[in-house]
């Protein structure tokens, strides 16, 4: 089954709904709850990273028998250290972003955390894909 | 303890949200960055905040949390209450601030 939900960067009113339709479909499908958690808080922080750091992106959920993959691609600055990037306390969020709580510099890895696989890829000036597979 | 219960023993004003005042309170986390939550909040916990706008319930909603109370006397955005209310995640506002609020919290459901 394959779901794609299109998502605008600087949208924060609407960020996380993409999140919150995937959640409502897992929970139909009688995932887990738990890979449901996982797959949720790593889903919402793709989410919010094309609209706090993006231009426009799309997320394409993938769910199969044995997996659930989600491919979060956007067009947007991209990120030029990845490994920085992934830093724990690394943000480049705007001053008015980290007013509203984001910017700790901890999506990343939440992401990486609550998935089994991840992975990214990004250009400068074009834009950056994350991948995570969760296993059922 | 039911979030309805909490609000009556702490004196918390129920803003909004009493769609889920029965919702079961099993613990709290209390912080205002939003990933931190959304990493470490649990199921069931009420999240002690200063934050007013709509992604706190957005979150709230995700992670299956009780409910949110805000501290010094702050109330939620209009659209932050909008979704409380379709979510039925209570809002409760008080007017001390995060640490004795915390504390208050953490007394009463030790
Ligand atoms: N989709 C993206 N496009 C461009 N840059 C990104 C993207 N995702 C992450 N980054 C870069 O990586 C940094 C770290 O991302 P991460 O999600 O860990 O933290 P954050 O978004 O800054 O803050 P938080 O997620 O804690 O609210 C960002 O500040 C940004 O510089
Ligand atoms: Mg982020």
């Amino acid at each position: 089954m394959e779901f794609e939900f299109e998502v605008q960067g600087g949208d924060f009113s609407n960020a996380g709904q993409a999140s919150s339709r995937i959640k409502k479909i897992l929970k139909q499908l009688n995932v887990d709850p738990k890979t449901i958690k996982r797959t949720v808080v790593a889903l919402y922080e793709g989410e919010v990273n094309i609209v706090a750091h993006a231009w426009k992106g799309k997320i394409k959920v993938d769910i199969e028998t044995e997996k659930i993959k989600a491919r979060l691609s956007d067009e947007g600055p991209g990120i030029a250290n990845i490994d920085q990037a992934m830093r724990d306390g690394y943000s480049t969020a705007s001053e008015e972003v980290r007013e509203m709580g984001f910017g700790a510099g901890m999506g990343l890895s939440n992401m990486k955390k609550n998935s089994d696989e991840m992975e990214i890829h990004s250009e400068v000036s074009q834009g950056t894909t994350v991948m995570i597979v969760n296993y059922l | 303890m039911k979030v309805s219960e909490l609000a009556e023993k702490l004196g918390f004003e129920i803003v909004s949200g009493k769609e889920g005042l029965d919702k079961q309170v099993v613990g709290g986390y209390a912080c205002d960055l939003l990933s931190d939550v959304m990493g470490n909040a649990g199921e069931g916990q009420v999240w002690v905040t200063l934050q007013t706008h709509k992604n706190v319930m957005a979150i709230a909603s995700l992670k299956d949390l009780a409910a949110i109370v805000l501290v010094k006397g702050l109330k939620p955005d209009k659209d932050m209450e909008a979704q409380s209310h379709e979510e039925g995640v209570p809002v409760l506002s008080t007017k001390e601030e995060a640490f004795e609020t915390a504390g208050r919290i953490f007394e009463l459901i030790k």
